[in-house]
């Protein structure tokens, strides 16, 4: 999928059964509970859903479950609920379908859709996993210019994590 | 000593390491050359007891033991740096340290 193709829609379960797919301005991140890439940028993915209340968040989980039981859809219950839950829903991509039509490569990998769902950004929510000084800086300034209506002017980065786990 | 550095090339953290552990051994002055080892399947990270990528064994003994016990497969290892960041790649001191017990 390249900047400014329409993405797929989808309807995925949360972490509470409720199924939901991108609406206006959406984030999809695709991500997982056990990579250190995913892990080390959680927090900051979780405080732009804070900060972006009129954004949809989606994050994605589409690991192959069977070889990799922490990404098991109980166990992201698990974590959802141990956290006292998220800001934004935690779906389940069981069949893999959408991380594939999606194109994505890794966890994290971060998709910026604007209201009629055309991709506006692709890539990584900041240089380094490691500092959180960075705040998902790269994945904000590509908000703000969407939601400004204005065309991000660093549209595409190197999505940087562990590979996606295909069944 | 024996030197190894295991990857899986489906996390792009082991040259960071690479280049931190030959940093490490240059400086602690240990002549040794690192050996890279891909693991390419489940069933090769189960046989060479592979806890995920980078993994550093010196003398046949993982740098720094996980923590927690892991399966052994194709993932990528999180570690904690000192300061309790989550990182991709081990902290450099820990490196130091664990060279510094083998020399």
């Amino acid at each position: 999928m390249n900047i400014g193709d329409v993405a797929p829609t989808f309807s995925l379960p949360d972490t509470d059964g409720t199924e939901h797919g991108p609406d206006g301005v959406t984030v999809v991140v695709f991500t997982c509970n056990h990579c250190p890439y995913a892990l080390g940028w959680h927090e900051r993915l979780l405080q732009v859903a804070r900060d972006y209340p009129q954004v949809t968040f989606l994050a994605i989980n589409p690991n192959d479950a069977e070889r990799y039981p922490t990404d098991s859809y109980q166990a992201m219950k698990e974590r959802v609920e141990a956290d006292g839950g998220w800001p934004h829903p935690y779906l389940r991509d069981e069949s893999q379908e959408v991380a594939s039509a999606y194109g994505a490569k890794t966890t994290p990998d971060v998709f910026i859709l604007d209201a009629d769902l055309r991709l506006r950004y692709r890539g990584a929510p900041d240089a380094d996993h490691r500092d959180a000084e960075q705040g998902a800086v790269w994945l904000r300034e590509a908000l703000d210019a969407v939601l400004s209506g204005d065309e991000p002017k660093r549209a595409e980065t190197e999505p940087v994590g562990c590979s996606i786990k295909w069944t | 000593m024996k030197v190894e550095l295991l990857w899986w090339e489906g996390c792009p953290s082991y040259p960071e390491t690479l280049a931190d552990l030959q940093g490490v051994l240059a400086e602690e002055g240990v002549d040794a050359e690192v050996e890279l080892v891909e693991v390419e399947s489940d069933e090769q990270a189960r046989r060479q007891r592979f806890p995920g990528s980078p993994t550093v064994r010196l003398d046949g003994v993982d740098a720094i033991p996980p923590q927690d016990v892991e399966p052994f497969s194709l993932t990528c290892r999180v570690y904690r740096l000192r300061d309790g960041r989550i990182s991709a790649t081990p902290d450099p001191e820990d490196l130091r340290e664990a060279v510094r017990r083998i020399k």
